[in-house]
């Protein structure tokens, strides 16, 4: 029985998820206020030596590289045809579009002025630059994800020719999105090869560019494993057979590729460390984290996806799946502040503030509250019977 | 491992680096044949 026939239960507001969500959002409005009215650094602990903070680390590092699940997912139904992925490319997309906006969303909270915020594309290019190039590309991207996430409202809303005609571009707009997340997430970790003086030597490589593109992969179909975990868990009822029957198959195709690719990541890094004969630091305290990093977040991840593709162990790839999203967070945030800036004295160290991570808690309590809205309502995780057997 | 020249650094360093290569070029094919010897 799918969702939209269930009968509406009378349920009371005061839910727990209502009442925690309600109260992060109010807190967070404040922050926003504050922040807004009263600048940016009566709210950050950023200074000259730490212009970017858990803001860029966090909010937009890590919410680009775990969107990445809209465009892996997306190219591999329609670009390789592997269409018992089907059931996943919607909730990837909105994940990922629902992401990319919080990312647009966070961003502004950083530079301020957000009636400013197209002036990079329309008004004053700066085209020899890597942020201009993530701009614009973060800027198109964007729009390919609302164009791509639109049939599901379109169905909803009972728009049947707006719908066919946006489903007439899947094709185009998923390659489209692939050139773009490729341009994007491998411009993200180029951004950093400006400041080898800043970035710990573990870290900072020539090949930043090739490891933040091929993480990001993995990280995306960590995240659509793992957001599918929590929707079996939380939204099951809003499941169709089609999509309960697929799920299995996605988790265990999506492990084993992670499995592989973060195995090859592995791989290159070491790669990194031997053109820079960087092995010496690895018997440092830096070397001891990174290590943490590559083997505890990476290579082990990598080990139980792979034990659990082969095994056809679906907890395996589940825990795995979070594990891998805990490293990708720890990645990046090794990148963009904790690895930066490493030689400066401890008292110049960049520690974020508690309206920071109050801010991005509010902004990722915002992502869950509207993909919940969006999930309740629209056909995202079954097919709208109006539509079945069209794909 | 000291260096006196960038040509002793650049011999090291690629040289370590293709034994690296030449071992993931060994290790991944077999390990995807790990992934999937199972698969029906």
């Amino acid at each position: 029985m799918v969702a939209q026939d269930q009968p509406m239960e009378k349920s009371s507001i005061l839910t727990p998820f209502n009442v925690i969500t309600s109260i992060i959002l109010f807190v967070g409005v404040i922050l926003m206020f504050l922040r807004f009215t009263r600048g940016i650094g009566a709210v950050t602990n950023l200074d000259n030596n730490n212009p970017w903070g858990l803001w860029i680390g966090f909010d937009l590092l890590c919410g680009v590289a775990l969107a990445a699940g809209g465009y892996v997912t997306s190219s591999a139904c329609y670009v390789f045809g592997l269409k018992r992925f089907h059931s996943a490319v919607r909730p990837a997309i909105l994940t990922a579009f629902l992401g990319y906006a919080l990312v647009v969303f966070a961003l502004n909270f950083d530079v301020g002025r957000p009636w400013k915020l197209p002036y990079p594309i329309f008004v004053s290019q700066g085209t020899s630059s890597l942020l201009f190039e993530v701009g614009l590309c973060v800027f198109l991207y964007l729009t390919v994800l609302f164009v791509e996430a639109t049939p599901a409202a379109f169905e909803w809303l009972g728009f049947k020719k707006l719908r066919t005609w946006v489903v007439r571009l899947t094709l185009v707009l998923t390659i489209f999105g692939v050139v773009l997340s490729t341009l994007h997430q491998s411009s993200l970790g180029a951004l950093f090869m400006i400041v080898p003086s800043k970035l710990h030597p573990l870290w900072y490589s020539g090949y930043l560019h090739v490891y933040f593109f091929i993480s990001s992969i993995f990280a995306g179909m960590s995240m659509v494993i793992f957001e599918g975990s929590m929707a079996h868990r939380w939204l099951h009822d809003k499941m169709d057979a089609t999509h309960l029957a697929q799920s299995d198959g996605v988790v265990l195709g999506f492990g084993k590729a992670a499995s592989f690719m973060m195995m090859g990541y592995v791989g290159i890094k070491i790669i990194g460390i031997a053109v820079d004969n960087n092995w010496h630091y690895l018997s440092t305290g830096w070397g001891a984290w990174f290590l943490l990093e590559l083997i505890g977040f990476v290579l082990f991840p990598a080990i139980l996806y792979g034990m659990g593709a082969r095994e056809k162990n679906l907890t395996f790839i589940r825990i795995a799946s979070l594990w891998t999203v805990l490293g990708i967070i720890l990645n990046r945030l090794n990148i963009s502040v904790i690895a930066f800036n490493w030689q400066l004295p401890s008292d110049l160290r960049y520690v974020p503030s508690f309206m920071e991570v109050g801010t991005t808690i509010f902004i990722i309590t915002l992502g869950v509250v509207v993909y919940k809205f969006i999930v309740t309502r629209m056909p995202i995780l079954y097919e709208h019977p109006d539509y079945k057997e069209e794909h | 491992m000291e260096f006196f020249t960038f040509h002793d650094f650049m011999t090291y360093t690629k040289g370590i680096t293709y034994l690296v290569m030449g071992a993931i070029l060994i290790f991944m094919p077999l390990y995807w044949l790990y992934l999937t010897d199972r698969d029906d």
